[in-house]
């Protein structure tokens, strides 16, 4: 008996190993900022795209010069681990001060009440809000409150290198492209000696079929964030354009963009055309092997449409935060057309201040970032749900249509369904 | 013997010297405090608390309510729960007996006296103070199916080597391969130290009486090794139950081999931080517990079988 019951310790002690091992994963945070007086308050600021961070440092250092009384410590986690580690630190009460938020997110966390409202603050120290797009004003706003000034937006953009189609002697793309251009051009580039492809057809949402569907008549989630549209033919069919290049053979398969990521792929030339989002931009250029050889235009057209989704991140405060003055003093400024102009200058996003945008424009002079710029006038909002597992299951079973394990209606309606009972959740 | 002599002293003297034991058994357990509270908290406080989240609906935030056992039915048609199950059984049933067997063999090998032992020692012995994450990171780009150097060898020998982490057919027995590397360092000091413990006196012996080294190894070293072969395999089996990190850090979130690979520890990690469905997590959590458990009980009912306490 004594045996069998030192067994079950000993077994419990080294599963729990694993159990606790997530709940301790606090953010790392220090509580600097508690002194009071004259000694300087400190913020955390968390983001998660080491493209967009050394820009950031400078946005810190110019505020930090106006506002002595309070530092700014940024704070780098990789997407991949930002949002598991903040739920975390959430549940722990140890959230940044400061961080950014993106749309689909964004409803969990202002439903369960993690994010300050900044309406009362924006409307008395008369921040304009006409200066930033619209639908990020919407899109973070939740029951009657805003949570966040947008501080960027990004849609996609149909990228190419030129010397591979020069290679193949085809014509570049236009801005007037259909999507049998772009499939006709993908055939002549496609080079399986070199092992040189046409274009990639990414299983991916906003870089992939969130544009494609809506282009096709369907769309992602009804205006009043209430319905689904993955019961639509034009969803269905959004979808098949992509997996019908890789039938064809002008894609890279599933597995082969798994190994390699397409963006890496378009990178080392081993394919001609790929949709990328606006984020991409600063990667693109700073790779001396593509940098003179890339270009851009907008998304073909299907069937005489468009269509293309917008997102946008914005700054948000922690409804706990300590300094809640001070955070709002460094939300305040990073939506500063002065901010937004450093954003701008960088070139590393689009800046959310319309008045930053020619600037951007000019950040790479080279291409033609005006494509993106085009895309904003038909560009729909993108999904945010307060229940957010559906992101998790529509992912998944993206990967399972593009490698042909399920058909593209079974997927459609497992998305479907996962979509309506957590639109059924949420209310 | 000795030491039953030592317990009857003891037991003689107790009552003499019975204040200095008092204290120093008060010292005793001063001492092994912290260590006590450290299990107790972060181990056994851990433990309970997960058994009590496993009947709740935890969920985002940890907002919670009580379920009953809610979790456990549906843990029972949970495909999910089945196919990743699988996956883990196959994933133990080919790393622990090759762990153990390439383990015992390097062990043996370097047990032998040649020239420069220590540097194949610390040669074997490098993956294990190696990170996992940058094993995971190398072997990923060897098995890399267009420009990994796996393919580019095979290549040479006139072999077209598939996508080996992203194949489903594949991915599987190549985390294996990495797993079982990694572990040798580890596995080999402990049998080493096996090995050592066996007098040579009774080689020397069965050379005389004409045993071949094969036969000896079978007759000699592999019974007065067993009892730490059973050791490094309960550990090896416990270890291989709970493999999530390989899988992590390898196979891509997007990956088709995602499916194949999937371990159930994987699974819990997926329900607990990344759909934030804590409670059916924990019951996760409290399936594996009691799976390795039954295989642990089983393992330690069989040592009367094989294992040799001298």
């Amino acid at each position: 008996m004594k045996k069998i019951l030192s067994i079950i310790l000993c077994v419990a002690l080294m599963t729990t190993m694993l159990v606790g091992c997530g709940d301790k994963a606090t953010s790392g945070q220090s509580d600097q900022g508690q002194k009071q007086g004259n000694e300087p308050v400190t913020l955390t600021f968390a983001l998660w795209d080491k493209n967009q961070e050394p820009v950031m440092q400078e946005i810190v250092k110019k505020f930090e010069e106006t506002h002595p009384n309070i530092k700014v410590d940024v704070q780098l986690t990789p997407y991949k681990q930002y949002f598991t580690k903040l739920e975390t630190a959430a549940q722990g009460g140890e959230v940044p001060d400061v961080f950014w938020m993106n749309g689909p997110r964004f409803m969990k966390y202002a439903a369960n009440g993690i994010l300050m409202p900044i309406t009362e603050k924006v409307k008395s120290e008369n921040i304009d809000l006409s200066k930033y797009p619209q639908g990020l004003i919407d899109l973070y706003s939740y029951k009657d409150n805003l949570y966040g000034i947008p501080k960027d937006w990004d849609v996609t953009a149909l990228w190419y290198n030129k010397r591979l189609f020069d290679e193949a002697g085809v014509d570049y793309p236009t801005n007037e492209w259909t999507w049998e251009d772009m499939k006709e051009a993908a055939k002549k580039l496609t080079n399986t000696d070199k092992g040189v492809y046409g274009i990639a057809a990414r299983a991916d949402t906003q870089e992939g079929a969130y544009n494609t569907i809506p282009a096709c008549g369907g769309y992602i989630i009804s205006d009043d964030r209430t319905k689904s549209g993955y019961d639509t033919a034009g969803n269905a069919e959004g979808i098949k354009v992509w997996i019908d290049l890789i039938k064809e053979g002008v894609s890279p398969t599933v597995p082969e963009m798994d190994d390699t990521s397409p963006i890496s792929m378009f990178q080392s030339e081993k394919v001609a055309m790929i949709y990328a989002a606006s984020w991409n931009v600063p990667e693109f250029m700073k790779n001396e092997m593509i940098k003179d050889n890339v270009d851009l235009v907008v998304m073909p057209k299907i069937k005489g449409n468009r269509g293309a989704v917008i997102h946008g991140l914005s700054n948000v405060i922690y409804s706990g935060t300590k300094h809640p003055e001070e955070a709002w003093e460094l939300v305040k400024y990073l939506a500063s057309k002065e901010a937004n102009e450093i954003w701008a200058k960088s070139g590393v996003v689009i800046p959310a201040h319309t008045e930053a945008l020619d600037i951007w424009k000019n950040s790479y002079p080279n291409i033609n970032l005006q494509a993106f710029i085009d895309t904003l006038d038909y560009a729909t909002m993108y999904p945010s749900t307060v229940n957010t597992k559906w992101f998790e299951v529509e992912w998944d079973t993206y990967i399972e249509m593009w490698n042909e394990q399920i058909s593209v209606e079974e997927g459609c309606k497992i998305i479907y369904d996962e979509m309506t009972k957590a639109l059924k959740q949420d209310k | 013997m000795d030491s039953q002599a030592v317990n009857i002293k003891n037991s003689k003297s107790k009552k003499k010297i019975s204040n200095r034991r008092k204290n120093d058994i008060k010292w005793a357990y001063i001492l092994i405090l912290p260590t006590v509270l450290g299990i107790t908290i972060f181990y056994v406080g851990a433990f309970f608390q997960n058994l009590f989240y496993s009947f709740t609906d935890m969920g985002a935030f940890g907002k919670w309510s009580w379920i009953g056992i809610d979790n456990y039915k549906r843990l029972i048609f949970d495909p999910e729960v089945r196919q990743t199950l699988i996956n883990t059984l196959k994933y133990t049933i080919f790393s622990v007996p090759c762990t153990i067997i390439v383990a015992i063999v390097v062990a043996a090998l370097l047990n032998s006296k040649i020239k420069g032992i220590g540097i194949y020692r610390t040669l074997f012995f490098l993956p294990a103070v190696t990170m996992p994450a940058a094993i995971a990171m190398v072997w990923k780009w060897l098995y890399n199916g267009q420009f990994g150097l796996v393919n580019s060898l095979l290549a040479k020998i006139g072999i077209n080597g598939p996508a080996w982490i992203a194949d489903p057919r594949f991915a599987l027995p190549a985390i294996v391969v990495v797993s079982v590397w990694m572990s040798i360092g580890f596995n080999m000091v402990i049998l080493l130290a096996g090995l050592q413990g066996i007098p040579q006196s009774y080689y020397e012996a069965a050379s005389i009486d004409g045993a071949t080294p094969i036969q000896q190894f079978f007759k000699i070293t592999i019974p007065l090794l067993s009892p730490t072969i059973f050791f490094i395999s309960i550990m090896a089996l416990i270890k291989a139950f709970q493999t999530f990190d390989l899988i992590y850090l390898m196979i891509g979130k997007s990956s088709v081999a995602m499916d194949k690979t999937r371990t159930i520890v994987y699974l819990f990690y997926k329900y607990a931080f990344e759909w934030y469905e804590k409670g059916y997590a924990a019951a996760i959590a409290v399936l594996i517990f009691i799976i390795i458990m039954i295989v642990t009980i089983i393992q330690l009912r069989l040592q009367k079988k094989w294992v040799h306490y001298e």
